[in-house]
């Protein structure tokens, strides 16, 4: 949320002598960007500011105005016991379900962007290339993109159900499995079926966007390099990739975001299973079934600055220019 | 001509205006399993004719844990939009707050309930809900199968997985290779820490926490139950099976592929369907006994009542639907078409139900005996408390650390949350 804010405001030319006119545009520009921040203030900044201050009280969702200050009490507190004089620490921190909840979710996010950053590439390419019905080909490949979470996630849990399954049915008639087998319920399998279903949902985003990038390159690159005689594969590594690079990491980051926020999908597939949960999924168990709205809160505004971490660190390595222009 | 139309148009619609503030528009949010949805419309549409006031249902999944937490979040934010609330008998003491109190509503009927289900939805005095059906799972067996291979209904839970097997294996050898032991609800969710509550509990191994607040988990008979039903996944039961709940179960129940089920009354009216493989070849008998001391048939009391939203816009007319869809009329003929066991008590005697589903007269004794789950002693803490039981289960069910490991860490872990 953050970054779109920030990286969405038109920049005026730098100049030595910003001409009057320049002037009046940037203010102009002001103008026309004030609602967009209110609204954003309003839908985004306040909820935001609401859940970090939960986070430093005891509210519950029975009573969330009458909830008291406690400081950082969600997140740490210890006691020392009186008869060994150990110290005992308890809250979010030291919570090794919540720990669990994050390493899932970056071993879900790593996993996923890297195969749909693949598979995205190897369909762009493909669709870039001129052939035959190509119209109809890029509008069948966004189906899966274009089908809401919920929906597909219901589908693929039919699918994949042990008994009635149409996986298990055509594995056993192929001969690939031995036995059905329960892809939600185990834990060992459980990940790989999460993982499945979202590359199958997100790969043609990703592939819809390294596919803008490529149109972008002019064409008389690959002329040059053809008479040149450079190989192919030299091409796609000397040329496509370097050019296409802007492109692919804010594909790339958009898609992280997304992955690290992941909700739907598993709330649907396995909602209560130790192996998938996520942090937003522990969050909300935390807000709503259970009654610790603060602790929840207190997750929520973990789950945000991990978020804003992980943003920061990729545009800071990664250079990202959001600006599209060249570097 | 123009101005003639526009009048008649402005008079229509303030005459629909006028009757629509008589006639109250509700709505009644309800998550049932099988063709509950449908028998609700039936009973609404009487409603209406009779009374005037319409009334839309909002369907919810069928997963008793998703529909809490949906509920929870639109009466904390005192969503207007809902009048009737369908709830489980385990949400009264959390729910208290966000419901009208019907002991004056109710005076006059309250008395025909069973007390102890009446006494379930009272906290500190206030009637929360009124019930419209208990609950009690049952053993269901396929009697044509027990018949060809000779054997008598399972009452221990050992005597069920060595017939179960045997019938299994040689099903399984006559060219039936879907046929499965038994099948019951084994997904982390509220369904489960039923389930694991009767194995525990038939084992003498308490009630998780006692009703004096006691955390019990912890002992030898209920390492045994969960040592005992850790050797039925992946031998007569599916590996799946740690993925179901009633409705997946019931789908393989009644497609003819498992010897056994564990699942709630409302199966027997739809295994009883045209549709269904299993119609006229099935039977219901108490759940089977643990071993060793203390052991006995448990069943984990269930059962699902109608409580009014505190912020509903027409609260009279609202509760006159919660007295509609609990009074004898309803509970009778739910009786009948849906097999789901009255409260009312007089209706355990009636010859209608007895006919049309004979299961519902046997089956008083075994609700009255039934264990409830520690919603009481645990108030608010119960979803919580529920949630790390299903864990630990689902864990040893799906070889996650061995039994004995994962109750102690629950214990530890329920001392941390209740002390």
């Amino acid at each position: 949320m953050a970054t779109e804010a920030m990286v969405s405001p038109v920049r005026t030319p730098v100049r030595a002598v910003r001409s009057e006119l320049t002037q009046q545009r940037a203010r102009a520009a002001r103008w026309f960007l004030l609602p967009m921040m209110i609204a954003l203030l309003v839908v985004a900044g306040w909820p935001l500011l609401r859940s970090i201050w939960f986070s430093f009280t005891d509210a519950s969702l029975n009573n969330l105005y009458g909830a008291e200050w406690i400081g950082l009490g969600n997140y740490l507190r210890w006691q020392v016991l009186e008869s060994s004089g150990t110290v005992r620490y308890r809250g979010l921190l030291v919570d090794p379900a919540w720990w669990n909840a994050v390493w899932n979710t970056v071993r879900f996010a790593f996993w996923s962007v890297l195969w749909e950053t693949v598979l995205g590439m190897i369909v762009a390419l493909v669709l870039n290339a001129e052939f035959r019905g190509r119209g109809i080909v890029r509008a069948a490949i966004l189906i899966p993109w274009a089908i809401p979470t919920i929906v597909s996630a219901k589908m693929w849990s039919w699918m994949l159900n042990d008994q009635f399954g149409i996986l298990n049915d055509l594995g056993m008639r192929l001969g690939l499995l031995s036995q059905k087998v329960a892809w939600t319920a185990s834990a060992e399998t459980a990940m790989t079926a999460v993982l499945v279903v979202d590359i199958w949902k997100t790969t043609p985003f990703m592939a819809l966007l390294i596919l803008a990038g490529l149109q972008m390159i002019p064409k008389d690159i690959y002329e040059a390099a053809e008479i040149d005689g450079v190989h192919p594969v030299k091409q796609f590594f000397k040329i496509t990739l370097p050019l296409v690079r802007p492109a692919l990491m804010v594909a790339i980051i958009f898609r992280v975001l997304d992955a690290l926020r992941i909700f739907d999908l598993i709330y649907v597939l396995t909602p209560n299973s130790d192996a998938t949960k996520t942090m937003s999924v522990v969050a909300r168990e935390n807000l709503f079934d259970f009654d610790n709205f603060a602790y929840g809160s207190a997750q929520s505004t973990l789950l945000f600055l991990i978020i804003a971490l992980f943003t920061t660190l990729y545009i800071w390595l990664g250079r990202v220019n959001f600006d599209g222009g060249s570097r | 001509m123009k101005l003639k139309t526009l009048i008649i148009s402005m008079m229509t619609s303030v005459t629909l205006v006028a009757g629509a503030a008589q006639a109250a528009e509700l709505a009644i949010v309800s998550g049932d399993t099988g063709n509950g949805l449908a028998f609700l419309q039936e009973q609404l549409k009487k409603f209406t004719e009779r009374t005037g006031h319409n009334v839309t249902i909002v369907p919810m999944p069928s997963s008793t844990t998703d529909q809490f937490g949906q509920y929870r979040l639109w009466l904390a934010a005192g969503n207007t939009d809902i009048d009737v609330y369908t709830t489980d008998v385990i949400w009264a003491p959390q729910l208290a707050d966000q419901f009208l109190d019907l002991t004056e509503a109710a005076a006059d009927v309250a008395g025909d309930h069973f007390p102890s289900i009446i006494e379930s939805q009272t906290v500190d005095g206030k009637l929360v809900a009124l019930p419209a059906y208990t609950d009690a799972p049952a053993l269901f067996y396929r009697s044509d199968l027990l018949e060809k291979y000779g054997k008598e209904v399972p009452t221990t839970w050992a005597e069920m997985r060595a017939t179960a097997q045997e019938i299994m294996d040689a099903e399984r050898a006559a060219g039936n290779p879907d046929m499965w032991g038994f099948v019951f609800q084994g997904n982390a969710y509220e369904g489960l820490t039923c389930n694991a509550l009767e194995w525990v509990k038939s084992y003498g191994g308490g009630q998780i926490v006692e009703a004096d607040g006691t955390i019990s988990i912890n002992n030898e008979q209920a390492i045994a139950a969960l040592e005992e039903v850790r050797t039925w996944i992946g031998t007569i039961s599916p590996e799946g099976n740690l993925a179901y709940m009633e409705e997946e179960s019931r789908g393989v129940w009644q497609l003819g592929n498992a010897v056994f089920m564990r699942n709630w009354p409302y199966a027997y009216a739809l295994g009883e369907g045209d549709d269904s493989a299993v119609k006229g070849k099935f039977g219901v008998a108490p759940l089977p006994a643990g071993e060793g001391e203390g052991a006995r048939s448990a069943a984990t009391l269930g059962g699902w009542n109608y409580a009014v939203s505190k912020y509903s816009a027409n609260p009279e007319a609202a509760i006159e639907l919660a007295l509609f869809l609990t009074s004898d009329e309803i509970q009778k003929e739910r009786a009948i078409k849906q097999t789901n066991l009255p409260t009312l008590e007089a209706l355990y005697d009636d010859a209608e139900i007895a006919e049309a589903a004979p299961i519902i007269p046997n089956w008083k004794e075994i609700f009255q005996n039934a264990v409830p789950r520690p919603s009481a002693p645990t108030k608010s803490d119960y979803n919580e408390v529920s949630s790390l039981f299903w864990s630990a289960v689902h864990n040893t069910l799906s070889g996650n650390g061995s039994a004995a490991e994962n109750l102690e860490v629950l214990e530890a872990d329920l001392e941390d949350l209740l002390n």
